[in-house]
């Protein structure tokens, strides 16, 4: 129970007096840090409407983060392989194994899922913190976990950088890159590898459960108001940190859980806008 | 140096099981305007999917410019049918044009001036440099149809192949999109699949009927028993009077 005083006292606390908790500088820098990634590959996952191949990836890396507490290793170490292997699974038996790509989504996502259900229940003892991972808790980011966040978050960056233009083909006109000479196979698999390494990224903020919410939510808005993807990508990642900072300062002065108060951010502001330029077209016909 | 551009020998290409190019044979030589024309389902688009090496064949032999099929990247403009991208992606005029540069880029490098300069160059051509900045949201599908033109252009190609470039625009636009090819087919070599069978006597050299089997017509006579025979259905046959009146043969099995 939370005391009347303690919740009083929280609530008249400004942000920039939170600041001087360690706990509280790291899951501001968290927020800003997993923004980038987010913002950058929210977008392909948007235009190139792989949403659900990201939802795949997501669940199927449970199994990653049961066999970090397994092995009894940080679970981010065993998710990344995890999901790596899950993206290029996926990619793989949907475009040469003659699977539809829903079915080879359903199948990873659960196995994926099962594999963590298990290692988890084979490794002796309480499982500490498993919740965190599944519905993100960025309140208790550790120093090291944000080193990693900021590696790949260089990573991806440098990989988009190199490679904007023939993402860009790929997402716009996948036939045409290919006849342009641009391995579009390949080249997929790797957007689908930058999209693990963000759901790892992202696991940390909001849970993999809820992924997928912030790969779509901050570039489907940031669409309605780019030219290109170079400025969606920067609208998205600034939403991004919008909807985070603000989802845990609602989660401090509510104390509820931050990662389910991000996303309620999040798809709040997804519905005003929709509804505000609905009112706006409607406005307009009549 | 050879002539031929293109050269398929028997060609056969089954799709789900139901053959769509039957021992199809076609040869296309340097400075030819061929149009293909023939029914919906009659193998035309997946002719030019062999051709630029999207599509690989059961049977048969495909050289294209002398080497196979998907080798040519950057020396073949592709002008694709569908305008059913997604229209809200975000992507600028000038953008979508650069694409055609893609293969000339040195990979991890950015465009080039030159390749911006050909870009602009591309959307003069099709009337378009004042959109270049635009978003492609925004355009009527004759623009998009011509900008698509311009994204082939921009790479200089020996060759240029074009799917129904007509099928989306008003009839404005179809006779500016031919009058650009008329312009066009002194530089390059030219391959137009289209159902309009009106417009082709006027423009193009050679005539290919496909309909699973292909039939060239090298003379320049167009027949309405001949369109009868490709069309399941009644079509209409333009007669162009002067200055060219064009009546394709019979095909040679009507004999």
């Amino acid at each position: 129970m939370v005391s009347p005083a303690r919740e009083s006292s929280k609530s008249i606390l400004p942000m920039i007096d939170l600041l001087q908790y360690g706990f509280m500088q790291n899951a501001v820098i968290a927020a800003l840090l997993s923004s980038i990634a987010c913002g950058i590959i929210g977008t392909y996952v948007v235009v190139k409407k792989i949403g659900f191949i990201s939802g795949g990836i997501a669940h199927a890396s449970f199994g990653g983060i049961g066999l970090g507490y397994y092995l009894g290793i940080n679970p981010l170490l065993g998710l990344i392989p995890f999901s790596l292997a899950s993206a290029l699974g996926i990619g793989w038996l949907s475009t040469k194994a003659r699977v539809s790509e829903d079915t080879a989504i359903g199948a990873f996502w659960a196995t994926g899922m099962a594999l963590g259900v298990l290692f988890i229940g084979l490794t002796p003892g309480y499982a500490p913190n498993l919740f965190s991972y599944l519905f993100g808790n960025i309140l208790t980011v550790p120093g090291s976990d944000l080193l990693m966040i900021l590696g790949l978050d260089l990573f991806i960056v440098l990989v988009v950088g190199l490679w904007y233009n023939e993402l860009l083909a790929l997402c716009f006109d996948e036939e045409y890159a290919r006849v342009s000479g641009v391995r579009t196979t390949a080249l997929y698999l790797l957007l689908l590898c930058l999209i693990a390494l963000t759901v790892v990224i992202l696991v940390r903020v909001v849970g993999i459960v809820m992924v997928i919410a912030l790969l779509t939510i901050p570039a489907a808005i940031a669409r309605r108001f780019s030219r290109n993807l170079r400025s969606m990508m920067i609208i998205a990642s600034l939403l991004c940190a919008l909807f985070t900072l603000s989802g845990l300062w609602i989660s401090w002065v509510l104390d509820v859980a931050s990662g389910a108060s991000i996303i309620m951010v999040a798809a709040a502001s997804f519905l005003a806008v929709h509804l505000g330029s609905m009112v706006k077209a409607g406005g307009r016909r009549g | 140096m050879s002539t031929e551009v293109i050269q398929l020998r028997e060609v056969t290409v089954s799709l789900a099981g139901t053959r769509v190019l039957d021992q199809v044979s076609l040869t296309v030589h340097r400075g030819d305007f061929l149009a293909i024309i023939g029914p919906n389902g009659g193998g035309k688009t997946t002719l030019l999917r062999v051709v630029l090496g999207l599509q690989p064949v059961d049977s048969g032999r495909v050289r294209v410019l002398g080497a196979s099929p998907g080798q040519s990247a950057g020396r073949i403009g592709y002008v694709p049918q569908r305008v059913d991208f997604d229209r809200d992606f975000p992507v600028t005029v000038m953008e979508v044009v650069l694409m055609g540069r893609l293969s000339g880029k040195r990979l991890f490098s950015r465009y080039s001036g030159a390749d911006r300069a050909a870009a602009e160059e591309a959307l003069e051509t099709v009337g378009l440099l004042e959109l270049s900045r635009r978003s492609v949201g925004g355009l009527s599908g004759g623009e998009l149809q011509r900008v698509l033109i311009a994204r082939a252009l921009c790479g200089n190609p020996e060759v240029l192949l074009l799917d129904e470039p007509t099928a989306s625009v008003d009839p404005g636009m179809k006779t500016s999109v031919y009058d650009l090819l008329d312009r066009l087919k002194t530089s390059m070599t030219i391959v137009l699949v289209t159902h309009d069978t009106g417009a082709v006597g006027r423009h193009v050299s050679r005539i290919a009927c496909l309909n699973c089997n292909m039939v060239v017509h090298e003379g320049d006579e167009m027949t309405g028993r001949m369109v009868g025979d490709l069309y399941p259905y009644p079509v209409d046959l333009i007669v162009h009077g002067e200055p060219r009146q064009r009546i394709l043969k019979k095909h040679s099995s009507d004999d």
